[in-house]
C-alpha cells in the first residue's frame, strides 16, 4: 500500500530516514572504529552492543533513572572491551582473518553466558518520549529525533579526538607506522587498549541507547546490528568518521524510501543492492573512491 | 548400526523404526525444543511441559510398567542441527515417539526424515494448518481455529475494514491468506497488507502506512523477537486500534515482559494460556509447573499442548497394549477424547488435528488478560474443505502433504 505524496507523507519518510540514519551510524561506528584504526574484524561486536543493553537493562529493573543505568551500561562495555583486548585481541593485531574467527567464537561463548546467567529474556524498556505526530502521522522522537541528534554528535566528537587532540595523533600514528611511534617514544600498547576501549565504549553506548528501542532483551539480539554494522563499514571504506557518515547517509536514504515507496522489505532488499553496486563500482568505499580521487587529482 | 546413522544410510536399520522391538531397550521418547537461540524463549516452555508429563507418567508407574526414557538435546534453534538429531533419534535411540519443534520451517525440515523412517511425531506449536500426514499428529490449533475466532469477533466488535501485517515466510504468508479466506466469506475489506522479514526491527514505515489507511483493527501474524518492537513502537505512537493476532501473547508473554500499556487491546486466537490456569477437575498444572520448574517463565499455549499430548500418547499405548508406533498410531486414529488443562477435547482420527476449545483473550491497559467468546472450533479446513470436500482422511489413505488455501480458494 504505497503513500499518498503529501507534506504529512513527506514528513513521514523523513522521519523514516533520520530513524534508519541513527540507528546505521550507532550499530557502525564502535564496529569502525575498531577495524579502520586497529585493522581488527571483530564478529562479537553486536554481543558488545548486547553487553551494553543488559548493563543498563539490569539496573534499570533495578530501579537506577534510565540515564545513569545508560551509564553503567557504556562503563561495563568498556571494561569488558579492555580485558577483551589484554585477554584475546592483542595477540590477533594484523591477523585479520584469525581475529574474525577469535572473536566469533567469543560472541557464541557471551550470548551464551548470557542465557545462562540471566535467563531466556529480560523484561523490555519501554521508549521513551513519545511521539510528534504530523497530520495522520507520528513519529517516536527517541529513535527518529535523539538517536539521530546523538549519532551526529558522537562523530563530530570522535572527529575532534582524532584530528585535534595529542591522543588522536598518537594514535594514528601507531595505527600508520607502529615502529616509527615506538621510536618517536609513544606507549603503542596503551594506544591499542585506549582505542579498543573506545570502540568498546561506542559500542556500549548504542546498547545503552537502543536498551529502551530494542524491544524484546534476549541474548540472541547481537545479531540485530551486525548485518547494518558490517555493510556500512565496507561502503564507507578506510577512513572512520566520514566513512561511517557518508554509508550511513547513503544506505538509509534507500532503506527509507524503498520502505516509504514500496514497503519493508523492498526497503532491505533496495539497501543491500546499493551496497552491492557500491562495492562492485567502489572497491575501497566510499572514502577510498574519493581518497583516490584525490591523488589523481594531485598527481594532474 | 552406527556406520548406518552416521552416513544416513537407512536402508538398513529400517526395518527397526517400528521402535522398542526386541524388547532389549527400555521405551524412549524424544524431545527436541529449542532452548538456545532465536527460539528460546517460546522452545523452553515447551521442553518443561514434555519432562513435566513424563516424569509424572514415571512416577506413577510408568507405561505398561515401563520406565520411559528421556533423550533430549538442545537444538538451539538451528533446523540443521535439527535434521541430525531428528536421524540421531530415530536411528540410534529408536525413539517411540517424539516431540519437536517450534517453528513450520523446522518441521518441514524435518519432516522428510519423519516421513522416510514413519516416525511417530507430535507437532505441538499452533500453526498455518494443512499438514495431512500419516504419522504426524500436529495437534496445535491451527490458523483457521485462531483467526477464525478472533478476527469475526474483531470485526463485529470495531468494524469491518483490516489492515494484515505477517511475518515473511510460510507461516506469515498462509497465515495472512487466512485472514483473506475469513474476510471473502464475511464480506470483510483488507484495507492493506505487509509481509515483513523476519529480521526487521524498525516499525516506523509500518505504522505510518497503517495511520494512512486508519483501518478498524489489525490483523498481526508477527514472529520472533525482532518483531515484538512492533508492539512498543505502536505504544510510542498512541497508535491505538486494536490487534487481532494468532501469535502474540499466548506464546511469548509479551503482555509480561512489556511495560502497560504497550499490548492494550490485543486480542489473540488462543486455545490455551497460563492465566486460564487448569480446566480439570482438582488438578493444577500451572502450579505442578511451577513446582517443578521455579524458574520457569511461562507456562505457554504450546506447552500445554505438549502436556496434554504426552498424555494422549499414554493412553494410546496403553490401548494398543505395546509401543509399536504402527499399532500406537491406529489407536489415535480412532479418535479420541483426552481432558486437557484447556478443557475436554477431542482428536480426530481423520485429520490428526485436534478439536479445541479456541477463545479470545484480550490484554486490557493494565495487561490483564480476559478471555471472551469461547467456541468449540474442529479442524474444518482439513476434514470437509480440501480434495473437493472430500477431506484429508489418513486412516484410509497415506499421505505426506501439506495442504495449503489456495488449493480451495481464491487468494
Amino acid at each position: 500500500m504505497p503513500f499518498q505524496i503529501s507534506a504529512a507523507s513527506l514528513g513521514a519518510l523523513f522521519f523514516q530516514f533520520l530513524n534508519s540514519f541513527g540507528f546505521i551510524v550507532l550499530a557502525t561506528v564502535g564496529l569502525a572504529i575498531i577495524f579502520g584504526m586497529m585493522g581488527v574484524i571483530n564478529l562479537a561486536h553486536g554481543e558488545f552492543i548486547l553487553i551494553g543493553v543488559y548493563g543498563t537493562a539490569l539496573p534499570y529493573h533495578a530501579g537506577v533513572p534510565l540515564p545513569i543505568a545508560m551509564l553503567v551500561g557504556v562503563f561495563v562495555t568498556t571494561v569488558f572491551g579492555v580485558i577483551v583486548e589484554r585477554a584475546i585481541v592483542r595477540h590477533f593485531y594484523d591477523r585479520l582473518l584469525d581475529s574474525m574467527v577469535a572473536t566469533w567464537g567469543l560472541s557464541l561463548v557471551v550470548a551464551q553466558l548470557l542465557l545462562i546467567v540471566f535467563g531466556s529474556s529480560l523484561d523490555s524498556i519501554s521508549t521513551p518520549l513519545g511521539n510528534v505526530d504530523y497530520g495522520p502521522f507520528s513519529s517516536s522522537v527517541y529513535r527518529s529525533i535523539l538517536l539521530p541528534i546523538v549519532a551526529i554528535l558522537v562523530l563530530v566528537g570522535l572527529y575532534a579526538l582524532f584530528t585535534r587532540t595529542e591522543f588522536g595523533v598518537k594514535a594514528r600514528a601507531t595505527i600508520k607506522d607502529p615502529e616509527t611511534a615506538r621510536a618517536m617514544g609513544i606507549d603503542t600498547d596503551r594506544m591499542y587498549v585506549t582505542t579498543f576501549a573506545i570502540g568498546s565504549a561506542l559500542a556500549g553506548l548504542t546498547g545503552a541507547l537502543s536498551a529502551p528501542s530494542l524491544g524484546s532483551i534476549t541474548p540472541n539480539r547481537g545479531g540485530t546490528f551486525l548485518v547494518e554494522a558490517f555493510v556500512a563499514v565496507v561502503v564507507g571504506g578506510p577512513s572512520v568518521i566520514i566513512g561511517t557518515l557518508s554509508a550511513a547517509g547513503i544506505l538509509s536514504v534507500f532503506n527509507a524510501s524503498g520502505s516509504f515507496f514500496v514497503d519493508t522489505f523492498f526497503g532491505q532488499m533496495l539497501m543491500l543492492v546499493v551496497a552491492i553496486l557500491a562495492l562492485r563500482l567502489l572497491p575501497g568505499g566510499i572514502t577510498g573512491f574519493i581518497e583516490s580521487w584525490r591523488q589523481r587529482r594531485g598527481a594532474e | 548400526m552406527l556406520a548406518a546413522v552416521g552416513t544416513g544410510l537407512s536402508i538398513s536399520v529400517a526395518g527397526c523404526s517400528g521402535g522398542g522391538d526386541g524388547g532389549s531397550s527400555s521405551p524412549t521418547v524424544g524431545i527436541l525444543e529449542d532452548r538456545s537461540g532465536n527460539f528460546q524463549l517460546n522452545g523452553t516452555s515447551k521442553w518443561q511441559a514434555t519432562r513435566l508429563a513424563i516424569e509424572e507418567i514415571n512416577e506413577a508407574g510408568g507405561i505398561l510398567g515401563e520406565e520411559i526414557e528421556i533423550v533430549d538435546p538442545d537444538p538451539q534453534s538451528d533446523n540443521q542441527r535439527y535434521q541430525e538429531l531428528t536421524e540421531r533419534l530415530i536411528l540410534q535411540d529408536q525413539v517411540d515417539a517424539l516431540w519437536a519443534g517450534y517453528s513450520s520451517a523446522t518441521r518441514e525440515a524435518i519432516r522428510p526424515i519423519i516421513n522416510e523412517n514413519d516416525q511417530l511425531y507430535f507437532y505441538t506449536t499452533q500453526y498455518e494448518g494443512g499438514v495431512c500426514d500419516s504419522t504426524i499428529f500436529p495437534v496445535g490449533a491451527t490458523a483457521r481455529q485462531q483467526l477464525g475466532i478472533v478476527t469475526p469477533y474483531l470485526a463485529e466488535q470495531y468494524g469491518e475494514n483490516i489492515y494484515i501485517i505477517a511475518a515473511d515466510y510460510n507461516f506469515g504468508q498462509l497465515s495472512g491468506d487466512w485472514v483473506n479466506v475469513l474476510a471473502q466469506e464475511n464480506g470483510y475489506n483488507i484495507v492493506g497488507e505487509e509481509y515483513i522479514p523476519l529480521s526487521e526491527t524498525d516499525f516506523s514505515s509500518v505504522i505510518n502506512r497503517i495511520q494512512q489507511e486508519d483501518p478498524d483493527f489489525i490483523m498481526s501474524m508477527l514472529v520472533g523477537a525482532n518483531h515484538e518492537n512492533f508492539y512498543d513502537q505502536r505504544a510510542t505512537n498512541d497508535l491505538d486500534i486494536p490487534i487481532g493476532t494468532s501469535t502474540a501473547m499466548a506464546q511469548g508473554f509479551e503482555h509480561k515482559r512489556y511495560d502497560p500499556p504497550a499490548l492494550t487491546d490485543v486480542y489473540c486466537g488462543v486455545s490455551y494460556m497460563e492465566e486460564l490456569g487448569d480446566l480439570r477437575e482438582g488438578e493444577d498444572l500451572v502450579a505442578d509447573f511451577y513446582d517443578r520448574w521455579p524458574d520457569a517463565n511461562y507456562l505457554n499455549q504450546e506447552a500445554q499442548n505438549n502436556y496434554f499430548s504426552v498424555y494422549l500418547w499414554r493412553d494410546a499405548v496403553e490401548e494398543a497394549g505395546t509401543f509399536d508406533q504402527e499399532a500406537v498410531i491406529e489407536v489415535l486414529e480412532q479418535g479420541r477424547d483426552v481432558s486437557a488443562p484447556s478443557g475436554d477435547l477431542t482428536l480426530d482420527g481423520a485429520t490428526h488435528h485436534m478439536e479445541h476449545e479456541m477463545r479470545v483473550a484480550r490484554a486490557d491497559e493494565s495487561h490483564e488478560i480476559s478471555f471472551n467468546g469461547q467456541r468449540r472450533i474442529g479442524p474444518s479446513f482439513l476434514r470437509e474443505e480440501v480434495e473437493g470436500g472430500e477431506g484429508c482422511n489418513l486412516p484410509e489413505e497415506d499421505q505426506t502433504t501439506q495442504y495449503v488455501p489456495s488449493d480451495v480458494y481464491d487468494v
